[in-house]
């Protein structure tokens, strides 16, 4: 569902394809519950050897991430034992061969990363209402703050980046939506000014460079 | 002192100073950020810079890895032949490396390749990487140390050009990282480029430009040249923070060079994050620290 707070649009899970309708490329949302951070071998688990996420994911929504956690000590059972230290998203594009299939197994709403995804995301998005934002990276401590607890962890065997970390967040973000549930891709967009800038850049530099007479 | 307290000395002293290089950005780039925020206008990517200098903050404050992805640890190494721990530096950075990893804590970024197993020590086999330049007669070190995350480890690229390409398609070859990797590595990115003979040599010279302090030209004019030209042009982009949009693209662009084959063009992309952890730390003979990169450190 989607709750407004002050001028926060925030996410709560579970969230619906409805909640997603009025969501657009360029737009600031904000995330309250259910982030498992899922990155290249999850992906690669579930999608090349068929393997199920050890935690649900439909609904809610993954980060492309690999934190820095610490133990706790001396927690009783059934306590968190891990406390986060520093997460941030990592490049999204390495999980873009595996994005459509992912989201259509899983059910995952919410695809958090950095930089832009392709044309198996938008599609996914589109076919299955999902978005993909991007937090701000490089801020990882902005984003442990927002992170209230680790309320469990799978697949701890692929080391500290790789291990499923299930978050509990409040007001995770700024989260700004690159693809939205419409399948617009705001990098892409982007980037045909972009190139378009480039090929001035060149011709411009080019005519200044010509040391090899 | 002994020789193993001396190796302990300055082990701890390293370990001190990579874990203060994962909390706090070197003075350089925070003079840069700065700037480039002031000068910002586009709403989105003024925003996505508040949000980079709370996390600054907070990362003073919580004395936690401003980013989470520490990287691989990179040591430039400059050695004098008559440095008292010359023998033991290798050994001993691998050590540091370790202790800070636990300290601060890092992450662990060590995956030995083929048999894909994460050490969890963030060391393995041939991480931390250590560049050696020797010094002859000289009792001292210099040591630039790096964290070379997965993010701007990405776009590297490197191509042997034909002469008839000319300086013309370095400039294409760089400006097409840009657009293509550099988009999602994090911008505002320092860039290194390396222009030399072979792919290799081309590549260390791009990584070792990212060493160079932000706003710092090529000592040969036409290369000093190319610099400003590559970093108006690549800013006239406007990848903005994050690459969502915005006024700059970079915080800088380096070059470092060698001579070529007259046959080829050797050139090579490295870029370095916003988030660009350089330390760079001079020791004595007695293993007096000074650090040259972050005010006010003292180990």
């Amino acid at each position: 569902m989607i709750e407004i707070r002050g001028d926060k649009k925030v996410l709560v899970t579970p969230v619906s394809a409805e909640d997603l309708e009025g969501i657009h490329v360029g737009d600031v949302v904000w995330l309250d519950g259910d982030l498992v951070t899922c990155r290249d071998v999850a992906h690669r688990r579930l999608v090349e050897y068929g393997r199920e996420l050890p935690y649900d994911v439909r609904d809610k929504a993954i980060l492309h991430a690999g934190p820095i956690t610490r133990p706790i000590e001396g927690v009783a059972e059934g306590e968190p034992d891990y406390e986060m230290v520093s997460v941030g998203p990592t490049t999204s594009s390495r999980m873009e061969k595996f994005e459509y299939e992912f989201v259509k197994a899983t059910g995952v709403r919410v695809i958090v990363g950095k930089g832009g995804m392709g044309p198996n995301t938008e599609r996914a998005c589109r076919e299955f209402g999902a978005i993909h934002c991007v937090f701000p990276a490089g801020c990882a401590v902005v984003a442990a703050t927002e992170v209230e607890r680790i309320a469990e962890h799978h697949w701890d065997e692929l080391g500290m980046p790789e291990t499923l970390w299930c978050c509990k967040v409040r007001e995770f973000g700024p989260l700004i939506v690159s693809i939205d549930a419409d399948g617009r891709n705001l990098f892409e967009e982007n980037k045909v000014e972009f190139n378009r800038r480039k090929d001035e850049a060149i011709e411009r530099i080019s005519a200044q460079v010509g040391f090899i007479e | 002192m002994t020789h193993d307290e001396q190796v302990r000395l300055m082990t701890d002293k390293i370990a001190k100073f990579v874990e203060h290089t994962a909390k706090v950005l070197p003075d350089d780039v925070r003079a840069k950020i700065d700037e480039l925020q002031a000068a910002e206008k586009k709403p989105l990517a003024c925003a996505i810079y508040q949000t980079m200098q709370k996390n600054q903050d907070l990362a003073r404050e919580l004395w936690r890895p401003s980013c989470q992805d520490t990287g691989v640890l990179q040591y430039w190494v400059k050695c004098g032949t008559a440095f008292p721990l010359i023998g033991d530096l290798e050994a001993l950075l691998k050590e540091a490396t370790v202790q800070a990893t636990f300290a601060a804590p890092l992450r662990h970024n060590s995956v030995q390749t083929f048999d894909e197993v994460n050490t969890r020590k963030n060391v393995g086999k041939g991480t931390p990487t250590v560049f050696w330049d020797i010094v002859p007669g000289w009792d001292g070190c210099e040591v630039y140390t790096y964290m070379a995350g997965g993010g701007c480890s990405l776009p590297g690229r490197a191509m042997v050009l034909m002469p008839g390409a000319g300086y013309e398609g370095v400039t294409k070859f760089v400006l097409d990282q840009m657009t293509s990797y550099g988009i999602n590595a994090c911008p505002p990115l320092l860039v290194g480029v390396g222009v030399a003979t072979s792919v290799e040599t081309a590549a260390l010279l791009s990584k070792k430009a990212l060493m160079r302090p932000i706003g710092s030209h090529n000592e040969n004019e036409r290369a000093a040249k190319m610099e400003r030209l590559l970093e108006e042009g690549i800013n006239s982009i406007g990848l903005g923070p994050q690459g969502m949009g915005g006024c700059a693209s970079v915080m800088g662009v380096n070059i470092e060079n060698t001579a070529r084959h007259p046959s080829t063009i050797g050139v090579a992309v490295n870029v370095g994050c916003w988030s660009h952890r350089r330390g760079h730390v001079v020791f004595d003979a007695d293993l007096n620290a000074t650090v040259t990169t972050h005010s006010g450190v003292e180990l």
